[in-house]
């Protein structure tokens, strides 16, 4: 039985995590190895890297970072953002990443997937959806969010996992930012017609939601940024009140 | 001296990483000449059974690593690497594995399929890899086989995954994790501790 995964993810631009993380009441100014190397010791159980820049000289940088975080982290790490090529892949996989999430790219492109399954392995290759409810059913965007692809997102989780991804990271556009609970239907919808994990993100303020993301949509995973960031709750926290819930977790 | 078999198998360098991180002198073995001088070797593992036979065959590390078993020396299998100790694979039918624990390799039937995650192993309780930790510790596992050796007393440690299967093998000197101990956090930097200083 495998436990529920806690992921801390971190925006990174230029070599800065985003905004910071605050840690016992100060903000940390953003170094991503010195975050890192907390989140693991605070007991995150995967840690993944959005690199927001997304430019050629920003994921350079990212690629430097990895080498540096997987020195000193010995938890799997998932690098995303900007990730358009298998060669691209390939660059931040050597680094030591364990796994790459795509989006936008494989939307373009879904031979992408394809062949970084086929060169690296489904285990390593992780679809990232940002989904957008359109009456019944939700969309994929691209662009971070700002373009509709026109793809029936549950369909397209579908066609990514037939190509080999192994990983479905499911991002919630209408909840993302609310606070207000995880989009419950769109998880166990998405859930239900893959059979690789998916990771819920986007929309937690409490940790009751945390309970209903894993009961009611079946999620085998929860990436949480600002509300690990701002200081507003810890791992351990989180873990604890799973635990209480009986919900497994990594202790 | 840890030598660390290259034969293109992907996570070689996180295996690398933690052994430096822990302080034991490791470096990576591109051919088999490579392992004069090596006191201990790591067969790591990320792949597919048969693409990682012909590579081991065409880079020719198969008889010096059968050689260096059948000598009682120490030898560690990770992941697709432990399999590889086994003779067969369902993943591949037909290229033969090193032949070091007589047996085979399923595939999952049940389940997310691979099992990607944290699970929790019991182990034998004098199994030397696990000394010293929780004893229920909890590992990082990617795959979709698991071994299934002929002898059942060459598993040293289980793990539940719709069916209990091997966590780990031991056959003399030769021993094997399913799981990823360079990845595993705390509990996977003791257990090769454990290893590279026992």
């Amino acid at each position: 039985m495998n436990a529920i995964r806690i992921i801390p993810c971190l925006d990174v631009d230029a070599g800065r995590v985003v905004k910071g993380v605050k840690f016992a009441g100060i903000r940390d100014a953003g170094d991503p190895v010195t975050l890192a190397e907390r989140y693991n010791a605070g007991g995150a159980d995967e840690i993944t890297f959005l690199d927001i820049g997304a430019t050629h000289r920003s994921r350079a940088i990212l690629r430097d970072i990895v080498e540096a975080v997987s020195r000193r982290v010995f938890v799997p790490l998932t690098v995303g953002g900007g990730i358009r090529t298998a060669g691209d892949m390939q660059d931040i996989l050597r680094a030591g990443a364990d796994k790459v999430s795509v989006c936008s790219a494989a939307l373009c492109d879904p031979a992408l997937l394809t062949e970084g399954a086929r060169r690296f392995g489904s285990q390593c290759i992780v679809l990232s959806i940002d989904a957008k409810r359109h009456g019944d059913s939700w969309h994929a965007y691209k662009g971070g969010g700002r373009t509709d692809s026109g793809r029936d997102a549950v369909a397209w989780a579908v066609e990514a996992v037939e190509r080999g991804a192994g990983e479905i990271l499911l991002n919630s556009i209408d909840a993302d930012g609310t606070q207000a609970g995880y989009d419950l239907d769109l998880l166990r919808r998405v859930g239900a017609a893959v059979p690789v994990p998916v990771i819920a993100s986007g929309g937690a303020g409490k940790l009751e939601h945390f309970a209903a993301a894993v009961r009611d949509g079946k999620a085998d995973a929860l990436l949480l940024a600002s509300l690990l960031h701002d200081g507003v709750m810890t791992i351990r926290q989180i873990k604890e009140y799973l635990r209480n819930e009986e919900v497994t977790v990594r202790c | 001296m840890i030598g660390i078999v290259d034969y293109d198998a992907g996570n070689l360098r996180s295996v690398l990483k933690a052994f430096e991180y822990l302080g034991l002198p490791a470096k990576v073995l591109a051919a088999p000449a490579d392992m004069q001088g090596a006191s201990r070797i790591v067969v790591p593992g990320v792949g597919a059974f048969g693409a990682a036979v012909d590579k081991l065959d065409a880079s020719g590390f198969r008889a010096p690593l059968t050689d260096w078993v059948a000598a009682g020396r120490p030898l560690l299998g990770i992941c697709l690497g432990m399999q590889l100790f086994l003779d067969s694979s369902e993943e591949t039918p037909g290229p033969r594995g090193l032949g070091i624990i007589p047996g085979g390799n399923r595939k999952f039937t049940a389940g997310k399929v691979p099992q990607i995650g944290w699970n929790r192993i019991a182990a034998a309780a004098d199994e030397p890899l696990f000394t010293g930790l929780p004893a229920a510790a909890w590992f990082y596992f990617v795959h979709s086989y698991y071994a299934a050796p002929d002898d059942p007393s060459a598993v040293v440690a289980t793990a539940d995954y719709g069916i209990s299967f091997p966590a780990a093998l031991r056959r003399g000197s030769a021993v094997g994790v399913q799981f990823h101990p360079e990845k595993s956090g705390e509990a996977g930097l003791a257990l090769l501790n454990n290893w590279g200083r026992s």
